[in-house]
């Protein structure tokens, strides 16, 4: 009985890939294990491995072709009629029915992932101050631009180096020091053992010397394992050495949510980094701010916390092709403007909020967008101008409520703009509960586009 | 109960001094006919659920991390054959093995895979997170290496309680760098913990060679500085693992404190599910595939020793597809769980 073998979804934000190569011809016998081919994404090559027993009778997708749809039937395999019984009659019935509860969202092959959000629309943003006008500017993702900052910045300063696990070797785990090894070599792209909170402090101890270390997490949940580092080394040195002796250091890596990765591997951790005196936070949206903004925080004297993330990485923007293109930590920027209400958020937030604000605009509400960009120190000014023209305020992150970054903008504004503000400052963030695995509760416990669409009407009293 | 210092008793039970060659300590056991087709359908189903959940991974039945253990089979099999009741478990993310051969069911297994209200941790959980108090098992850890003092305090229960059941701790050579690895070692012996250090070393932590991440990759040797003997263990053969598991279990179970058993064991397919698969060659998994396939091993000393026929194992693959088929059929159709669970079990509620 023939079996479809079709396009994996080897990852959770995977929604398509490319057929490099067939390993096996038509008329191969196959066994369970057996590598058919060879897929490729934008992060990685990987193997499609046969599950089935029998013999390949017909490749359906030629090697080369691009823009593979994860679930495209590619290949048939012919299992021998014993083997019908015993094995590939299962599998069989699998794919015949394909489950029929399978919720919307996962039979696409990117389970509830970030596409519950789509890429924001181009907005009317204006003009960036930090962009002289007439700049070239190059199209790439967030993550090319962030190995570009570090690169940039490696080969301005010797004394930069990168470290952390899967850095090096394996080009990184969400490939975003691709190419660094090549090109700096085994000296400054330094591969660790699994072993955060003596490598943080040994990144610590070698800013303490002087040298500028860019430590990457895999991803921030893996940081608290070495937060009293961050936290009582590299934060309290300048202070409690009277000013002699700072901590010139970069902590880098994904933060907040990916996609079904479940409690322990999706937490936001920008309000606790910014709870701490002695850290800058930074946060970027765009490309551009990730370059910009990461090369500003290797030169800072200071310990900084850069907060990516995973579903941002893959995601292309505009990037101005400047020499030296630096984005000053600490300036929060107008993304989009409006008239009628405030939208306060940063990172993929950004997303949220560009997406709701396109909603909003139907409904004749005009929404400006903030992206905060750095959390610690925070750009109240901007955020108080806005409020002053609007009256009105909304945050979005995906951090709990509870002594949130949101919680921290209600309380400037109320001390800062309350005369100002026409309705209370509305907070939308995660639920207040650890992330769940289930694709229908994810996408509860994250904000949704609707709930920052009912907010804007709360705040306008519509 | 620390106070309970290592008593002139137990000093004068000198334990055997570590492993110092690569070569296992222990022989393998010999295995009665009703032990070699008990292993044998064990592993089996462990193959088979990994295989089908990899299968329904590409379909988007499953999402997230996905990291599964075939080729690592006879580690937990011959593990939990020397165990007995109350035995406590606890493993990292890469835990599927462990929850069927701790006799957990496969449908609950496969439906927490796929989020479904019917999952051992009714889908708020997933492949990394589950957990059976009946059982014993105490997850599913998605933190590498926070197993390792959970487990060494699982065995300080045991001891407070004053039961002989031991804390069998499963963790990867990669985990087995973290730093509260040896800071467990250290009061595991202080205090004569009834813990088994179970590290299954099959080589990579991801992309990372054993070689690339550790100074001492002799893992049986990582309790020397704190006296913790050790043994290496050829973790491919079920016979060695249930042989040097009843040592070490018995070790522990009689008051001497840790053990540190290092599993050579081997992992076939990716990490998780997406793996560039450049760090080690196609050649490489296909020589342990074809040269010490674990189950292979089973299979041909069975048909060589006459325990059974070709026949007989057809009928024991038969029922364990027949097993992992009905789970994958609950697991498809078994509902998400109910919105009004986003907001249970955060807090005991009294
Ligand atoms: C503290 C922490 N750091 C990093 C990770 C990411 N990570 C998950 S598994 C893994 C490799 C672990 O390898 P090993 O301990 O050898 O176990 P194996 O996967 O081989 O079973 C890494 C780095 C993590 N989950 N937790
Ligand atoms: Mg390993």
């Amino acid at each position: 009985m023939p079996v479809n073998i079709l396009m994996p979804a080897l990852s959770p934000t995977m929604e398509e890939g490319k057929l490099a190569k067939w390993l096996k011809k038509p008329g191969d016998a196959i066994k369970s294990g057996d590598v058919l081919a060879e897929i490729e994404t934008d992060k990685a090559t990987m193997e499609v491995e046969a599950v089935d027993e029998g013999v390949l009778s017909k490749i359906l997708v030629p090697e080369g072709t691009e823009n593979v749809k994860v679930n495209t039937p590619i290949a048939v395999i012919a299992g021998d009629v014993e083997d019908a019984t015993a094995s590939a009659g299962s599998e069989e019935r699998a794919e015949s029915a394909p489950p029929v509860v399978a919720p919307a969202a996962q039979s696409t092959g990117a389970p509830a992932s970030a596409p519950a959000i789509p890429a924001a629309p181009k907005s009317a943003a204006p003009a960036d101050a930090e962009i002289p006008a007439g700049t070239n500017m190059v199209t790439m993702t967030v993550r090319e631009a962030l190995r570009d900052a570090m690169a940039e910045e490696m080969r301005r300063d010797a004394d930069v180096f990168v470290m952390g696990e899967e850095v090096a070797e394996y080009q990184g785990a969400y490939k975003v020091t691709q190419g660094l090894l090549q090109e700096f070599g085994a000296k400054r792209v330094i591969d660790t053992p699994i072993t955060e909170h003596g490598f943080a402090g040994i990144g610590v101890g070698a800013a303490m010397a002087g040298l500028k270390p860019i430590v990457e997490f895999m991803t921030f949940n893996f940081a608290m394992q070495a937060i009293d580092q961050i936290v009582n080394s590299a934060a309290k040195t300048l202070y409690m050495s009277g000013g002699q002796m700072g901590c010139p250091i970069v902590f880098r890596g994904p933060n907040g949510a990916a996609a079904r990765v479940a409690a322990q591997h999706s937490q936001d951790y920008a309000a606790w980094y910014s709870n701490i005196p002695g850290l800058k936070v930074v946060s970027p949206y765009s490309a551009a701010d990730a370059k910009g903004l990461l090369k500003s925080a290797i030169r800072d004297p200071n310990p900084i916390i850069f907060l990516e993330n995973e579903i941002m990485y893959g995601q292309s923007f505009e990037v101005p092709e400047i020499a030296d293109y630096l984005v000053p930590i600490g300036k929060a920027k107008v993304a989009r403007s409006g008239k009628d209400v405030t939208i306060v958020t940063w990172s993929i937030g950004m997303r949220y909020a560009l997406n709701a604000a396109a909603e909003l605009e139907k409904e004749g509400i005009d929404v400006e967008v903030i992206d905060l960009r750095t959390i610690r120190p925070m750009d109240t000014a901007t955020i108080v101008e806005s409020v002053k023209k609007t009256g009105r305020c909304i945050t979005i992150e995906e951090g709990y409520p509870q002594s949130g970054v949101g919680a921290e903008i209600a309380a400037r504004l109320m001390t800062e703009a309350f005369d100002y503000l026409d309705a209370p400052v509305i907070r939308i963030t995660g639920k207040d509960v650890p992330m769940p695995y289930a694709a229908n509760l994810e996408k509860l416990a994250l904000p949704s586009i609707a709930e920052i669409v009912a907010a804007a009407k709360a705040v306008l009293y519509r | 109960m620390p106070a309970t210092r290592a008593a002139p008793a137990t000093k004068a039970a000198r334990k055997p001094a570590a492993a110092k060659t690569n070569l296992p300590v222990t022989p393998p056991a010999t295995f009665t006919k009703e032990q070699e087709l008990e292993a044998y359908r064990i592993m089996l189903l462990i193959r088979r659920f990994e295989e089908k959940s990899g299968q329904m991974y590409g379909m988007g039945l499953i999402g997230g991390f996905c990291h599964l253990y075939i080729g690592q089979e006879a580690v937990v099999t011959g593990m939990q054959m020397a165990s007995k009741e109350g035995d406590a478990v606890i493993t990292g993310y890469r835990d599927h093995g462990h929850m069927l051969a701790c006799g957990m069911a496969a449908k609950g297994v496969l439906a927490e895979l796929t989020g479904r209200r019917g999952g051992l941790s009714k889908g708020k959980g997933g492949s990394m997170h589950m957990f059976s108090k009946e059982k014993h098992f105490y997850g599913g850890h998605g933190i590498v290496g926070a197993q390792v003092s959970l487990g060494t305090g699982l065995a300080f229960a045991h001891k407070y309680r004053g039961n002989d059941n031991v804390s069998l701790t499963y963790f990867g050579d990669g985990a087995s760098n973290q730093g509260q690895v040896y800071e467990s070692f250290n009061m595991a012996e202080l205090w004569k913990l009834p813990v088994v250090y179970v590290i299954e070393n099959n080589r990579y932590a991801m992309g990372t060679a054993v070689t690339r991440a550790s100074a001492q990759t002799d893992f049986s040797r990582r309790g020397i500085s704190f006296n913790i003997p050790g043994e290496q263990v050829d973790g491919m053969d079920v016979r060695a693992v249930k042989a040097a598991a009843d040592k070490a279990i018995a070790w522990c179970r009689a008051g001497n404190g840790p053990y540190i058993l290092e599993m050579q064991t081997y992992r076939y397919r990716g990490h998780s599910m997406s793996d560039p698969a450049k760090y080690r060659t196609r050649e490489e998994v296909q020589k342990v595939r074809d040269e010490s396939d674990p189950i292979e091993m089973v299979r041909n000393r069975i048909l060589a020793q006459k325990f059974a026929g070709e026949d007989d194992l057809k009928k024991i693959d038969a029922d364990v597809r027949n097993i992992v088929n009905e789970a994958a059929e609950f697991a498809t159709s078994d509902p998400e769980p109910d919105p009004s669970e986003l907001y249970t079990d955060i807090l005991v509620e009294s």
